[in-house]
């Protein structure tokens, strides 16, 4: 226990400044001055992997390290689409996710903000649509904000997730 | 060629690891199983092709074995749909074979199993995607999709105080889509049966449209965790069908890749696993240490990840003496806080205690079952392509395996630590040892029909590829093996006995991949 103490204190804190929103991400307008005036920064989050590579979940898994510390910021993963303010979804939509992701948004409570996450969820990607492949998210559900990269780094994710509520 | 006592016509494969294909008949097709499996061999990996635009007859089935001397793939030309069940001598052919019913509608004969795998609704039983008269973009199916649901027949447990517990496919944190069935009495887990094929993105058709230059990309991208392996036994099999070779330098920095997304891959588990069992200080030690390397992979070589660097041919990265001292220090300074760290787990009887016993493998079971990779080796299934099979650079730098007899979480944590031990090793020898000159070779032409594998021991298991290239470089048939394929089926026995709530903590002790299985 005292080697684990001393780790603590000798390692510290390494928290880095979080980045600035980003209004070029934003693709629908409509709900931002609202959501702005209810969220205070605080957010809760339900990731959907609707058929990615697990890139964009590796990225997605960083933001909790001490140098991103997304929760430091008052952002949370959440274990239930019921708890969440926010899906960040990630992949092309297999058409085998297709439903669990339409459900997932369906159990979601307003306002429903939908991040597409990384190059697949935004463009298709490489995988494209084909005969398991729905290609986009927005093909799906409808998306706010777009943040491309394969897969995009934690701080782009970061600047996405607060542009949403910026 | 001999597989025990069998003697089996085969010819050898040109590239980096020791190969040979054979065209075997229905009867050669069960027997080389048989006694590859009697002699201590195993199924590396399962799957069919359409050859209408190559070969005659229409349809084959392949199998490669991982025998003695090295691995052999057997082609069995197909004059019906059928081909002979093998499940019951490699218990791992039974989702493999069911997958290539459900991509190509070949049907082993006959199987104790014949559930559909990979297919859920979105396309009909009777359509089989992987056939080259399927040209659709699944548009056609959707009203086939809107009527039906996935209706798999998961295989239920009766009795006094026996519920189920649906699991997925969208998950309670931040990890890929699959479904998990528990029976249970109490907290007790009496079954786990597994539902995959969420994620099937059609990988394989996909690699259909391309060539052998644009199809590395998508190699990257099969499994993000291990695109350095994927990428780099893709690259093998191009440089196999075609002939070629890359640069000996090359082939160095590609282990210098690969051992560096071990490295990275277990850091995160390390700290994951802390954390399912109640240390949280275990998660931010080992994701801070992990973002530590994550940042000096995109300062030297441009990517978090490491993707797209590997290409058929060599690579597009160098290593200059001073980024070559930087990897040096970091390896120090790793390995240090690594000594750190694990005298802190060992020590905590906490962590032990949820370690211990939970998920057990015993070797007997994982030999039968086939386990391989970083699991099986936790389990005292003795394999590691860098030691066994081991092409260049392995071949001079004596690896050494790490392996345990426990076939715990415990075990797999301890594999973890020995591992990143033997690759801080292996990177300092390479870096002391990259020879010089060139990066990236010309590769000669291939030949329409010209076959090639590639076989990489990536921190999860064996990665397998086998190609066919068609006219110009183009790829006529691409198929990617996960180790997770062979790996999935054990964490069903592996959660047996333990309470619900220790799954998650198996479960992260074998991360395996959905993505690289579900294709």
């Amino acid at each position: 226990m005292f080697q684990l103490l001393k780790q603590i204190a000798i390692i510290g804190i390494k928290t880095e400044p979080a980045p600035a929103p980003d209004e070029s991400l934003r693709v629908s307008k409509a709900l931002s001055a609202q959501i702005a005036k209810r969220f205070h920064g605080a957010l809760t989050i339900r990731h959907v992997d609707a058929g990615s590579c697990n890139g964009c979940e590796l990225e997605i898994n960083a933001l909790n390290n001490p140098y991103y510390n997304l929760e430091g910021l008052g952002i949370r993963f959440v274990a239930s689409p019921r708890h969440a303010d926010m899906l960040l979804v990630t992949g092309p939509v297999s058409r085998h996710m297709e439903l669990a992701l339409k459900r997932t948004y369906d159990a979601t409570p307003e306002p429903k903000l939908v991040v597409a996450l990384g190059e697949c969820a935004c463009t298709g990607g490489i995988y494209g649509e084909s005969y398991a492949t729905l290609g986009r998210v927005s093909n799906v559900l409808p998306v706010d904000i777009c943040v491309s990269g394969c897969p995009p780094t934690p701080l782009a994710i970061m600047q996405g997730i607060l542009t949403a509520i910026t | 060629m001999k597989i025990g006592n069998l003697e089996l016509a085969a010819e050898e494969l040109p590239g980096a690891v020791p190969a040979w294909g054979a065209e075997v008949d229905a009867s050669q097709w069960l027997a080389a199983s048989i006694h590859a499996e009697a002699s201590g061999g195993r199924l590396l990996a399962l799957w069919g092709s359409d050859r209408s635009d190559g070969a005659k007859p229409r349809f084959a089935v392949h199998a490669a074995l991982v025998v003695q001397p090295g691995i052999i793939v057997m082609t069995l030309p197909l004059s019906e749909e059928t081909y002979p069940d093998v499940s019951n001598v490699f218990p791992a052919a039974n989702r493999m074979q069911r997958a290539v019913f459900d991509l190509l509608g070949l049907r082993a004969t006959v199987p104790a199993d014949e559930r559909k795998w990979l297919r859920h609704a979105a396309w009909p039983p009777d359509v089989f995607p992987l056939r080259k008269d399927f040209l659709g973009d699944g548009s056609a199916f959707e009203s086939y999709a809107a009527d039906h649901i996935d209706d798999y027949p998961f295989v239920s447990v009766a009795g006094d105080g026996v519920h189920e517990i649906p699991v997925g496919p969208v998950h309670a944190g931040t990890i890929e889509s699959g479904h998990f069935r528990f029976s249970v009495v109490g907290e007790r887990v009496l079954k786990l049966e597994e539902r995959f094929g969420y994620k099937h993105k059609g990988v394989e058709k996909r690699f259909e449209q391309m060539d052998c230059v644009t199809g590395a990309k998508l190699a990257g991208r099969i499994s993000c965790d291990s695109t350095v392996a994927y990428a780099w036994a893709y690259a093998m099999a191009v440089e196999s069908a075609c002939g070629g070779e890359a640069p000996s330098r090359a082939a160095w920095l590609r282990a210098l890749l690969l051992e560096r997304e071990r490295v990275a891959n277990h850091l995160g588990d390390l700290g994951f696993l802390g954390n399912d069992a109640g240390l949280a200080f275990g998660l931010t030690q080992f994701s801070r240490l992990k973002e530590d390397m994550l940042r000096l992979n995109a300062a030297i070589f441009g990517h978090r990840y490491l993707m797209d660097l590997i290409v058929p041919g060599g690579v597009l990265i160098d290593v200059s003496a001073e980024e070559s001292s930087r990897i040096r220090a970091e390896c120090d300074a790793l390995e240090s806080e690594l000594l750190l760290l694990r005298s802190i787990y060992d020590e905590h009887p906490g962590l032990q205690d949820r370690f211990i016993g939970t998920g057990r493998v015993a070797p007997e079971l994982a030999a039968r079952l086939g386990l391989i990779g970083l699991a099986g080796r936790a389990s005292a299934q003795a394999w590691d392509l860098r030691a066994q099979f081991s092409c260049s650079p392995y071949d001079r730098l004596d690896v050494h395996m790490a392996t345990h007899r426990n076939g715990d979480v415990a075990a797999r944590v301890i594999v973890r630590f020995d591992e990143i031990t033997e690759s801080l090793r292996l990177i300092r020898a390479i870096l002391e040892a990259l020879p010089t000159r060139a990066t990236l070779a010309q590769l000669p032409t291939a030949a329409e029909g010209a076959t090639g594998i590639g076989w990489v021991e990536g921190w999860r298991g064996e990665v397998f590829m086998a190609l066919e290239l068609g006219p110009a470089g183009a790829i006529r048939r691409l198929h990617p093996h996960d180790p997770s394929w062979q790996n999935w089926p054990l964490l069903e026995h592996a959660a047996l006995g333990n309470i619900v709530p220790d799954f998650p903590l198996i479960n992260k002790s074998f991360n395996l991949s959905y993505s690289g299985h579900d294709l």
